[in-house]
């Protein structure tokens, strides 16, 4: 055998021995997700549809909501987390405007997830994404990544938190999709409720997979984006009429 | 002659230790009552050895993997529903209530109510529900 193609080979073999040891890591990281009837099932795909055609310009009751649902601060300052916002937009040509609530988009490829270097920001088996604050040491890399602006770091310490939320000094934040609803069994986020007892109905949240769903069945009926869909994020978070 | 007062100067140590503990001087930790009519996840031997460990393993469980409510058997959230303090409504605000009478006896510094609130869900501030 030649010295050329002796290198090929061992090169090849080692190649070889790398890849089981990675396959079987992700087989142990799979199977150490918990699955069946509780906690986050695998087969869902929560997500979120705004019909911006009925969201009102200047109504704020999806932020409020989410604020008093989460325990964030009622009277925000420039540096208070921020779980979810409103932007107003402009078509300038035309001038056509439409207003949206921003928030975490719950990417099925989250930026987030992949520069934190904790392992702190992560997908659940459900597509929800979110921050372990046990393991965030607030090196704020997330809100570098996150293309949407979705997440916030809290600066100062807190006190008086709602037992289902924990907050703190440090870390960084962001929507959670009221995973602390969700998973018992509570079928809406605080913000779609509000907007649907205001009586606009601009937000339905639901999963994505189940052909049933109010959210899956709109989304096969009316046109929807992604916001930014060139970063090819796959967000869970899908808006009509911009 | 050195080993009898070797041997008085030990007998006084001995009881001057002994003295101490009879009469209280050694601090101990107030364990105050838990709310009354509930039983504990576990008996109170295995839970004073072993909470933080089930601690741990109930966070993951429930952060990452969505087990909440009555699946999450060591949750943090209902042990302060019980052990919360009659007086102070909180298991960390003064020095006596559940949590921090043994690790301030035991000088461990835990960081949880930094982010957890210390209050059961009727009494802490802001539950609208």
């Amino acid at each position: 055998m030649s010295r050329r193609g002796f290198l090929g080979v061992a090169a090849a073999a080692i190649g070889g021995a790398m890849l089981a040891p990675g396959i079987q890591l992700i087989e142990i990281a799979r199977a150490a997700t918990p699955t069946g009837a509780t906690g986050a099932n695998p087969q869902v795909r929560w997500g979120m549809l705004i019909d911006t055609t009925k969201c009102a310009s200047g109504c704020t009751d999806c932020v409020t909501a989410c604020n008093t649902e989460n325990g964030l601060d009622p009277k925000p300052s420039p540096t208070s987390a921020q779980w979810i916002r409103k932007i107003e937009i402009k078509e300038i040509k035309t001038g056509r405007q439409a207003s949206a609530p921003v928030m975490c988009q719950h990417c099925a490829e989250p930026p987030c997830v992949d520069v934190c270097p904790t392992g702190a920001s992560f997908k659940r088996a459900d597509g929800i994404v979110l921050v372990d604050r046990h393991a965030c040491i607030g090196c704020r890399y997330c809100v570098m990544a996150c293309p949407y602006k979705a997440r916030s770091f809290v600066h100062e310490e807190l006190s008086e938190q709602k037992p289902d939320v924990p907050r703190g000094k440090g870390c960084v934040e962001g929507c959670t999709l009221c995973v602390h609803r969700i998973d018992q069994g509570n079928k809406t986020t605080a913000c779609a409720e509000a907007c649907s007892k205001a009586g606009h109905g601009a937000i339905v949240f639901g999963d994505l997979n189940d052909p049933q769903s109010e959210i899956a069945r709109r989304v096969r009926e009316i046109q929807t984006t992604q916001l930014r869909a060139d970063l090819k994020l796959d967000p869970g978070v899908r808006y009509h009429g911009l | 002659m050195w080993r009898v007062l070797c041997s008085l100067v030990l007998a006084l140590c001995a009881a001057s230790a002994f003295a101490a503990d009879e009469s209280g001087r050694t601090p101990k930790p107030v364990i105050e009552r838990a709310l009354a009519g509930k039983t504990c996840v576990a008996d109170a031997a295995f839970m004073r050895r072993e909470h933080m460990n089930l601690l741990k393993h109930q966070r993951d469980d429930t952060v990452h993997g969505g087990i909440r409510g009555a699946n999450a058997k060591y949750s943090l959230k209902e042990c302060i529903e019980c052990h919360a303090s009659q007086k102070t409504a909180s298991v960390a605000k003064a020095e006596t209530n559940f949590c921090v009478s043994c690790h301030s006896y035991a000088a461990v510094k835990i960081d949880c109510f930094e982010c957890h609130t210390s209050k059961p869900r009727a009494l802490a501030q802001g539950v609208t529900k």
